[in-house]
């Protein structure tokens, strides 16, 4: 059963998406790539790119992404969709209704601070995952790698520019003329 | 305060289809349109609520969308508030996976995503890489970093187990720091 696969996997990404979009990555990459297999190495980074052109967190982007493609019909997008922000409901609602013993409660003040190399290192594993041979053809992939990195982290570059620029490079580069 | 549900489903729907780039580029938007235009809730209010949804677990755009819908108008509202936040994005992916069924032996697009996705592995570098201004860097949390690395992308072990044993380390940690409190109290 198809759906219920789906709403499974996706409503396990959700609980456990911890510091944002990122930090989902390699969870989401270990579950729709590795486990299900419901796309491949390139299509994941692919919707990694849409995901940062296009409105909304990449976590509910590659659900739909995912669930659309798994199914081929839009109730498959919205099962998906709607699995990975359920758990987000439960938790921020209980949170509602609890809110002043969520504010005095230096447990989850911990656990927020505690959890962050933790986090760091869930986006770096991210990243390494995707250093492979499917996403790294040749030296030229190298090259627009480390343009990209400097010019994110030095020179603070919108992702969006980036992403464009790679895209025109990558046209000039391989498009067979 | 006159606000209805269509008019609450219309402001997170114009809120989600500008938030291109991750939840945090949201909050100034927020701000712009509930705070400063409708009036819905004061600054200190909405300082409040962002600090919550970044200390929840959760996409941070949603779980800004439910709080707010709920302080608005109940559970009903926080379900159409996030519904609204999410429904742009939802129909523009599913148009582009549309395409992308069709499209995907198209060589143009072939060579634009050859090089567009060693772009975004950097895209994913620079934010690890910025993550570790935000803590202490000493030994333990640098081995941290790397074994959590290393579990994940080497040894192939679900992220699920590594946050479950962070929870259930930083819960331990708790204990002892209360622990050591009462100790000295």
């Amino acid at each position: 059963m198809i759906y219920l696969e789906l709403f499974l996997t996706f409503f396990i990404i959700g609980i456990f998406n911890f510091g944002g979009g990122y930090s989902m990555m390699s969870l989401i990459h270990n579950e729709i790539v590795v486990n299900h297999q419901w796309i491949s190495h390139q299509e994941f980074t692919d919707i990694v790119a849409i995901s940062q052109m296009t409105p909304g967190p990449i976590g509910i982007n590659s659900a739909t992404y995912v669930g659309y493609m798994a199914t081929g019909n839009v109730f498959g997008a919205a099962v998906a969709s709607l699995a990975v922000i359920l758990p987000s409901f439960i938790i921020v609602l209980t949170i509602c209704k609890l809110i002043e013993k969520f504010r005095q409660s230096t447990w989850l003040a911990n656990l927020m601070k505690d959890i962050r190399p933790v986090v760091a290192g869930m986006i770096g594993a991210a990243a390494v995952l995707l250093m492979n041979g499917e996403n790294f053809i040749d030296w030229k992939s190298c090259l627009l790698f480390a343009a990209a990195f400097i010019a994110g982290k030095f020179f603070k570059v919108n992702p969006i520019i980036t992403i464009i620029a790679g895209g025109l490079t990558g046209f000039l580069l391989y498009y067979p003329l | 305060m006159k606000n209805t549900y269509i008019d609450l489903f219309l402001i997170f729907a114009k809120i989600g289809a500008f938030t291109i780039g991750g939840g945090y580029a949201m909050i100034p938007l927020i701000e712009a349109e509930l705070v400063n235009r409708k009036k819905w809730i004061n600054k200190e209010e909405f300082a409040d609520i962002i600090a919550i949804s970044q200390s929840a677990p959760g996409l941070i755009a949603v779980n800004v969308s439910i709080f707010l819908g709920y302080r608005l108008k109940g559970v009903k509202g926080s379900i159409t508030a996030t519904l609204g936040s999410v429904l742009p994005s939802f129909l523009i992916i599913l148009a582009i996976a549309m395409l992308f069924k069709d499209y995907s032996e198209n060589p143009a697009i072939n060579a634009m995503f050859k090089g567009i996705r060693p772009v975004v592995v950097a895209l994913i570098a620079v934010p690890a890489v910025n993550m570790l201004k935000t803590f202490d860097l000493n030994y333990l949390s640098i081995i941290i970093v790397i074994v959590t690395i290393l579990l994940i992308s080497v040894a192939g072990i679900s992220p699920v187990y590594v946050i479950l044993a962070a929870i259930a380390v930083s819960v331990a940690h708790s204990v002892a720091l209360t622990a050591k409190k009462r100790k000295r109290q």
